[in-house]
């Protein structure tokens, strides 16, 4: 075994792969390493190492910066307070989804609020003088379905992970 | 005959499997199997889509290296290769169908953006959305 990732085997991959993707569809869920290497038919002592090698970050890695990916997602389309993002992005304390949160992304979950409010108030615009000018019957489609999707967020509902 | 694309090919790790994917799971139709030597030239087809041909390819000789078909077959295990979408009437009962055919669901069908979508993969690790058509 040379540890080049290209020597990695196939079948070996697509199990890993496997751990991946139920990490993605439940990024809120806690993966302990005896969890994620049972998904991939392996040993808890290889899992991680192979993990990491097959996709360049190792599995703990991965799983914290998809729950940030998806916080992001709820602070930028919900009115929900921090504190149930950090809830429901699978974080036990909000002091440790704040640090975290500022080690990946460089900034507080409130900045990224108030900055994501402001791109999307831009965005708004966006339609009224481009529609004006030209037909984009699908632009129409999707600024009305993200307002629609934000009334509904504010009255409840909750948002699932996207791909 | 209309101009356009045809053929878009697929890397699959075998393609016994994959046939039994997307032929037995799917309900694709076979369109060409077709050998020469080694090589096989396979492609198949959505029933309500006689125009196009999704091709089932293993990466490997004549038409490329050991070392390359290697990389290729690592590349499609690892889920690494460009999203791939079905469109359905109904995403709900299309998942159900499958999964009692035993496919491997990624992400079960959610409601949003005005349709419902689901994720799915094919045994070498192609990724798929499933998505409802819109009415």
């Amino acid at each position: 075994m040379s540890g080049v990732a290209a020597n990695q085997d196939p079948k070996l991959l697509r199990r890993l792969l496997r751990a991946k993707d139920r990490m993605d569809a439940a990024s809120h869920e806690d993966w302990p390493v005896q969890r994620l290497a049972r998904v991939s038919d392996v040993s808890e002592a290889h899992f991680a190492r192979s993990f990491k090698e097959a996709f360049g970050v190792p599995p703990h890695r991965y799983l914290l910066t998809r729950r940030i990916e998806r916080a992001m997602a709820l602070l930028r389309d919900t009115d929900l307070p921090i504190t149930e993002i950090a809830f429901q992005t699978g974080w036990g304390s909000l002091g440790t989804f704040g640090r975290t949160f500022r080690d990946i992304t460089g900034n507080s979950p409130g900045a990224i609020r108030a900055r994501a409010r402001a791109a999307a108030h831009e965005l708004d615009r966006v339609p009224v003088c481009i529609l004006s000018a030209a037909h984009r019957p699908d632009l129409t489609t999707a600024v009305s379905e993200k307002r629609r999707r934000e009334a509904d967020d504010i009255t409840g509902s909750s948002e699932k992970e996207v791909l | 005959m209309n101009q356009g694309v045809e053929v878009v090919g697929l890397y699959v790790r075998d393609q016994e499997e994959a046939l039994a994917f997307y032929v037995g799971k799917l309900g694709f139709r076979v369109h060409t199997d077709v050998r020469n030597g080694d090589y096989r030239w396979l492609t198949v087809q959505h029933p309500d889509q006689p125009s196009f041909q999704l091709g089932l390819f293993t990466p490997g000789p004549p038409v490329l290296d050991a070392a390359t078909a290697e990389t290729l077959h690592a590349i499609v295990a690892k889920g690494a290769m460009p999203p791939l979408v079905l469109v359905v009437d109904d995403c709900r009962a299309a998942h159900d169908r499958m999964l009692a055919r035993g496919v491997e669901f990624t992400q079960e069908p959610v409601d949003r953006y005005g349709t419902v979508d689901a994720g799915f993969r094919d045994p070498s690790g192609n990724g798929w959305k499933m998505i409802e058509a819109r009415r």
